[in-house]
């Protein structure tokens, strides 16, 4: 879906942004927010999921007698909007960030530490607190999380007598067995962006591989997984141009048994009654080993607004927002798990069929824990890496050698 | 003030008969009063942001900088870490091969069409407002639509050239680094065939009929006519096309990153595509800026052709 966001030229988006910082700086001295009105800046373009935020925030600003506006803008453009409202004194008193852009906004000083403000984060599963951290520091929290794991097609697995994979081993056999005519047995994005570099992660992550040392040598098994499964013929070469959507149309429209995917499709999925899936756990290299997949979802940050009694009001409604009963609530919603350990227990309980999504978030590893402001350079060396070995242009040691130093290259 | 005072300027001067002198004045004040609003129009929104570009090429620009308003100088670091970067290195090449290949291609068919639409015929306009369209869909809608298209496995091109065998294994059009710069180049030119088409048509329509005749008279063959008549006549306007197309391909982007992202393995990276990544992926804005400002640099190179052909041209006219 991304990929239908028109994306201006870069010199011409600076350009522009220059002219509107000139206009917006000359008139921002006049700029006094509205007292009764919070603003959020979030990705929630879809007009469903929009209104679905919208009925949350006024649940609970309500009781303090305020209202507030959300302004949405794609996902991709989130931090350029924010950056540009920083530079103009205007940023929301909400920021809703990714994950993984949170280390870049408090490494500039945008954000206001959360225990300043008085969001209580107490019962938040240790792996959101992660997400939301940068150096020691907690700047966002997340409502609820979500991560990757293998959804696969029941009927096809039952005709081909085979059970779900749970190692690499298993993955490459059962991937084979199920590859028949035009279906092909696994399929997973490669794309060299974000999609990309989400679901290579619990691969390189399980093996042992170290984003923040990537030539270690412990990340090239992963990589040479994927290849494997290329070469075999069970996954198609042309995952390299597939991000996670098309991947999700694949599986719908039979042409994969197996895919990496995430919680995000499972509307889509439900739409088609007849296609019979379930959820497993990644494979691991070795039996008896823990997925560590990435762990996913956006966080609620309070930027520096200078203006203390704002900053409150805003950490009481994300307050509200993270209550147990929101959180199941706003988890069902939007088919991710509540980031409050109790909710999510209460999610599990509710949802068994998205059970191993719940279970691999307890696992899950955020993406900026140990690289920090530095993760956009390593995660496009590490599509760099993916890409470079999936088309035969590089052996895993010599592509991860060279992503190590492309990643490290500005510092 | 000026612009309010220069237009009020016609009606006093009719009544009252001025020295000749005031009256150049007063002609003076309303040349600039006219010109005033699209020069502070350029002023603000192309020389602002052009020199602010450049500045920012030589500034350690990050996200910080947008909070703290601080961007240290820092010389030519920016544009020393962009030219050892290998991504703009073959980024270079890649836009080089893609400009030039995709000139040829759109300016070649579009002629050709160009000249067989020229011959009245049943159906020519209805077919021609028909081949316009690929230039009336946005780029990034083609571009996704030929993603599909052009799918490995399940992609219509495929499976046609399969069935026909034309080839026997599918074509990994968009997932092979050594063929992704080809098929891109390829739906860019499907993308500009119905703008070469369009003005070189035009540039047909203005050569005097009565040329023709007398070529044929002189027993000029079909081929004879379009090298000595055709061709010179409308060299004005194939300068436009040319020059006008390599500005808006030298600098293309959303066809790219809809495509085929930069990828696979970097194979598709153009200045475009690796200023967006510099800027908004990676956030380093200096960066960015080095190859936005090679860009402007190469488009200036060009403009300033174009306007110099378009002046020589007026120079000329009627």
């Amino acid at each position: 879906m991304h990929l239908l966001r028109r994306r201006p030229p870069a010199s011409v988006a600076i350009a522009t942004a220059t002219a509107l910082l000139t206009v917006a700086g000359l008139a921002g001295c006049g700029n006094v927010p509205d007292p009764g009105t919070i603003t959020v800046l979030n990705s929630a373009t879809d007009t469903l999921e929009h209104d679905q935020e919208q009925k949350f925030f006024d649940v609970c600003a309500k009781p303090l007698g305020v209202k507030v506006r959300q302004t949405s803008v794609p996902a991709d453009q989130v931090v350029s909007k924010a950056l540009r409202m920083a530079s103009s004194r205007s940023l929301t008193d909400i920021l809703e960030l990714d994950g993984s852009d949170v280390p870049q906004f408090a490494d500039t000083g945008g954000l206001v530490p959360l225990k300043n403000t008085g969001v209580d984060v107490s019962g938040m599963s240790g792996s959101a607190i992660t997400m939301g951290s940068f150096g020691g520091t907690l700047y966002g929290i997340a409502r609820s999380v979500n991560s990757l794991a293998l959804i696969y097609n029941v009927d096809l697995l039952k005709k081909a007598g085979v059970e779900p994979p749970t190692t690499w081993d298993e993955l490459k056999v059962t991937a084979r067995k199920l590859t028949h005519g035009k279906t092909y047995g696994m399929a997973f994005s490669a794309t060299p962006d974000a999609d990309g570099v989400y679901q290579f992660l619990p691969f390189f992550w399980s093996g042992g591989g170290d984003e923040a040392h990537l030539d270690n040598g412990k990340g090239a098994p992963a990589l040479q997984l994927w290849t494997d499964l290329v070469h075999q013929k069970s996954a198609s070469s042309a995952a390299v141009t597939w991000n996670q959507q098309d991947v999700n149309d694949q599986f719908i429209a039979g042409r994969t048994a197996m895919m990496i995917n995430g919680p995000w499709q499972v509307p889509v999925l439900s739409e088609h009654k007849d296609l019979h899936w379930a959820v497993a756990a990644i494979p691991v290299p070795r039996a008896g080993g823990t997925p560590v997949p990435p762990i996913g979802g956006t966080v609620m940050t309070v930027p520096q607004t200078k203006d203390k009694q704002r900053q409150g009001t805003a950490a009481k409604i994300i307050n509200c927002l993270n209550e147990r009963k929101n959180q199941v609530a706003w988890g069902e919603a939007v088919n991710n798990v509540p980031t409050r350990t109790s909710a999510a227990a209460a999610y599990k309980a509710r949802n068994p069929k998205l059970g191993a999504f719940a279970d691999e978030v307890a696992t899950a590893r955020s993406r900026t824990d140990r690289v920090g402001a530095h993760w956009p350079a390593v995660s496009d060396a590490l599509a760099g890496a993916f890409q470079s070995v999936l088309t035969g242009r590089s052996t895993p040691e010599a592509a991860l050698k060279q992503a190590q130093s492309r990643a490290t290259a500005g510092e | 003030m000026t612009i309010t005072a220069a237009v009020q300027a016609p009606p006093a001067g009719s009544t009252a008969a001025g020295t000749p002198g005031a009256h150049r004045r007063r002609d003076t004040l309303l040349r600039w009063g006219f010109a005033a609003p699209a020069v502070l129009y350029m002023l603000a929104f192309f020389g602002y942001p052009l020199v602010r570009n450049v500045v920012m090429s030589l500034q350690h620009y990050t996200p910080r900088s947008f909070f703290t308003g601080e961007s240290p100088f820092n010389g030519f670091d920016n544009w020393r870490a962009v030219f050892d970067n290998p991504l703009f290195t073959g980024s270079l090449w890649h836009t080089l091969v893609f400009t030039l290949g995709s000139l040829l291609g759109q300016f070649v068919l579009g002629l050709a069409l160009a000249v067989f639409f020229s011959r009245r015929f049943r159906l020519s306009g209805f077919v021609r407002a028909v081949l316009l369209l690929p230039w009336l869909v946005p780029m990034v809608v083609s571009a996704v639509v030929w993603r599909k298209l052009l799918d490995q496995d399940t992609g219509v091109i495929n499976s046609l050239l399969t069935n026909l065998h034309i080839v026997s294994s599918p074509v990994p059009w968009l997932s092979s680094p050594g063929v992704a710069l080809l098929s891109a180049t390829l739906v860019n030119i499907w993308i500009g065939i119905p703008f070469n088409m369009v003005i070189l048509y035009g540039g047909l329509q203005e050569i005097p009929r009565d040329l023709y005749e007398a070529a044929a008279l002189d027993g000029a063959g079909a081929w004879r006519t379009f090298r000595s008549v055709t061709l010179p006549l409308l060299r004005p306007v194939v300068t436009v096309v040319l020059v006008l197309g390599f500005m808006s391909t030298v600098k293309i982007l959303d066809l790219i990153l809809a495509l085929t992202g930069g990828g696979p393995a970097d194979s598709t990276q153009t200045l475009g595509t690796v200023t967006y990544q510099l800027s908004f992926q990676e956030l380093d804005f200096g960066q960015g800026a080095v190859v936005g400002d090679i860009l402007i640099l190469v488009s200036a190179v060009f403009a300033v052709l174009y306007l110099r052909f378009n002046r020589a041209n007026l120079g000329q006219g009627k």
